[in-house]
């Protein structure tokens, strides 16, 4: 089933990511597949991104394990609620680490845009929200507007993690954007940014 | 190049489900499934289950051949990774299984990291001693999905049919 | 995150009175202790025990409710199963099966593997989680009186409803039902279906 374009959303996903984006100092971001990766190399091909074009479900993780070897430095996840639900477990595992320097963004389309734009679980009742802080996460948000997400950004990028937001967006796709996609030039240059050794 | 006689196949496909009886349908989507997952959810008579990651899919026709009921799981090739575990259930129980998996990661494909589970997908279904159909011409689809049906649902056995990336098409960005 | 209550309740005795009046209750167990607790309780061939397939008890049971709208369908499984699974939570929540139950045996622990600490026992709250996902019922049960007003909703209430029932780590004894797939299903199907 298609998503209606009609949702009771005005966020559009490209700026919402741009304007967090803007504010990231010196965080790293990983992404999750699709669309979450037009949108991040949309702000700015920054070598502090690592791109995920694979491995749905895993993104979260993957943050994950950048927090633990960069504990000073604010990671952050940038992904879609598909590829979230796809691996939603580690939200659990993550709520029992609590890394403190750990924020997840959830572009919520509520819909699998890469595929067809079929609905998702979120569109249907299922509460990424809940189940996050259900997992242990400290500080958790809803996010449905601007003014909403100007107040949550100091959060999103310093409030002690793990942190949680959901960023509820029109589903309308938005034009891709060229990221690059070697993943080992792209693992290289995330490694060699955020350790300042050389790749 | 872009995507090419995308419903023709899924039609006749749709056809042979249900004349398999096919009451449960369960996916995570792939562009190449679309008008199969839009049949499904059209059709009153097939419940389909939208899962969160594929491994859910196999646990579910389990449930469904239980409990009386036939089923089909559809996948995109990357999906197949996720159910190697949750398929010894199936093999172990001798649960009729019928996959229907549109490859990625082989022909025309532009996203490197696709490539590694699509050129991995066949021998590891293989491996995890599921019977393994593949199928590149449009026009055999829905006879091979025929043939699975029936060796899945009456010969007791788990059988993936994988249709090619050069049926499915290329995914077209630049629209 | 649940407020952290003592623990008292015995697993295998839980799951006697979980089943003590089981009526034509269609039984899917999650593998390790859950599998061991319902065979030790009186094996039944409306019981299909998973000994594998591990995050699969809930799917299982989703497809089996789907399959058979008119009867009551319980899972029970643990805790560590069940968190492998976890996003068949949302995936039940979503299809609503009226007739579905899930009850989960938390010991927190993983007892066929050492008795490791799983995310129950980190402050994971399992039915907030569902109820996250969707489920419009969903407890914790820490004492003999919370089990005596869940039985009854696992039962009856309409679903898919979930239950956390906090269990101690104690051993068992384990008690081992077949194990042999092909003749756990046909006697199951030819129970229910009256065909193999």
């Amino acid at each position: 089933m298609a998503v209606k374009s009609k949702t009771p959303y005005t966020l559009q996903r490209r700026k919402v990511v741009q304007r967090i984006l803007e504010d990231r100092g010196d965080a790293a971001v990983v992404t999750g597949i699709g669309n979450a990766v037009h949108d991040v190399a949309s702000a700015n091909d920054d070598p502090k991104n690592m791109y995920l074009a694979g491995i749905m479900g895993g993104a979260a993780m993957v943050a994950f394990g950048v927090a633990l070897a960069q504990p000073k430095r604010r990671i952050l996840v940038i992904t879609g609620d598909g590829e979230l639900l796809a691996g939603i477990g580690s939200l659990a595992t993550i709520g029992v680490e609590q890394p403190k320097n750990l924020s997840i963004i959830v572009i919520d389309n509520q819909a699998y845009g890469a595929t067809g734009n079929q609905h998702t679980h979120t569109g249907r009742g299922v509460d990424l929200v809940g189940i996050a802080a259900a997992s242990g996460f400290k500080k958790t948000a809803l996010i449905t507007t601007e003014a909403e997400l100007e107040a949550e950004l100091p959060r999103i990028h310093n409030q002690p993690g793990p942190y949680f937001a959901v960023v509820k967006v029109v589903s309308k796709t938005s034009p891709r954007i060229n990221a690059p996609k070697d993943g080992t030039y792209v693992s290289r240059r995330f490694r060699a940014a955020v350790t300042g050794e050389s790749a | 190049m872009a995507t090419k006689k995308k419903t023709d196949w899924s039609k006749d496909v749709f056809k042979v489900l249900k004349k398999a009886d096919v009451q449960q349908i369960a996916y995570v989507p792939d562009a190449g499934h679309t008008s199969l997952i839009k049949m499904a959810i059209a059709d009153n008579a097939i419940k389909p289950v939208s899962l969160t990651s594929e491994q859910e899919g196999v646990a579910v026709l389990a449930g469904a051949w239980l409990g009386g009921e036939a089923g089909a799981l559809l996948m995109q090739s990357s999906g197949v990774g996720n159910v190697i575990n949750m398929l010894g259930m199936a093999n172990e129980c001798r649960f009729p299984l019928l996959m229907l998996v549109t490859m990625r990661g082989e022909w025309g494909e532009f996203n490197p990291w696709q490539v590694p589970m699509g050129q991995a997908t066949e021998s590891v279904l293989e491996a995890s001693g599921v019977i393994v159909h593949r199928v590149d011409e449009p026009s055999e689809i829905a006879e091979t999905v025929e043939a699975a049906a029936k060796l899945a649902f009456e010969g007791g056995r788990m059988v993936a049919v994988l249709i090619g990336q050069r049926v499915v098409g290329f995914k077209d960005w630049t629209k | 995150m649940a407020a952290r209550r003592k623990i008292t309740l015995d697993r295998r005795k839980v799951v006697g009175q979980l089943l003590k009046d089981r009526g034509d209750l269609l039984l899917v167990t999650g593998l390790g202790a859950p599998t061991w607790d319902a065979a030790a309780v009186g094996d039944h061939p409306n019981n299909f025990y998973l000994w594998g397939g591990m995050g699969g008890a809930v799917l299982t049971g989703l497809g089996l409710a789907l399959a058979q709208p008119k009867r009551r369908v319980l899972v029970m499984t643990g805790d560590g199963e069940m968190l492998m699974g976890v996003g068949g939570l949302a995936t039940v929540a979503v299809q609503k099966p009226s007739n579905l139950a899930i009850c989960i045996i938390d010991n927190q622990r993983y007892g066929e593997t050492g008795m490791q600490e799983t995310h129950t026992a980190h402050g994971v709250d399992l039915p907030a989680m569902a109820a996250g996902a969707g489920f419009q019922t969903a407890l914790t049960v820490y004492t003999a009186k919370e089990l005596s007003a869940a039985i009854p909703v696992l039962h009856s209430q309409p679903g898919p409803v979930f239950i956390d029932i906090k269990v101690t780590d104690s051993p068992q004894s384990m008690t081992l039902p077949p194990r042999d797939g092909p003749t756990l299903k046909h006697r199951f199907r030819e129970n229910l279906l009256g065909q193999i």
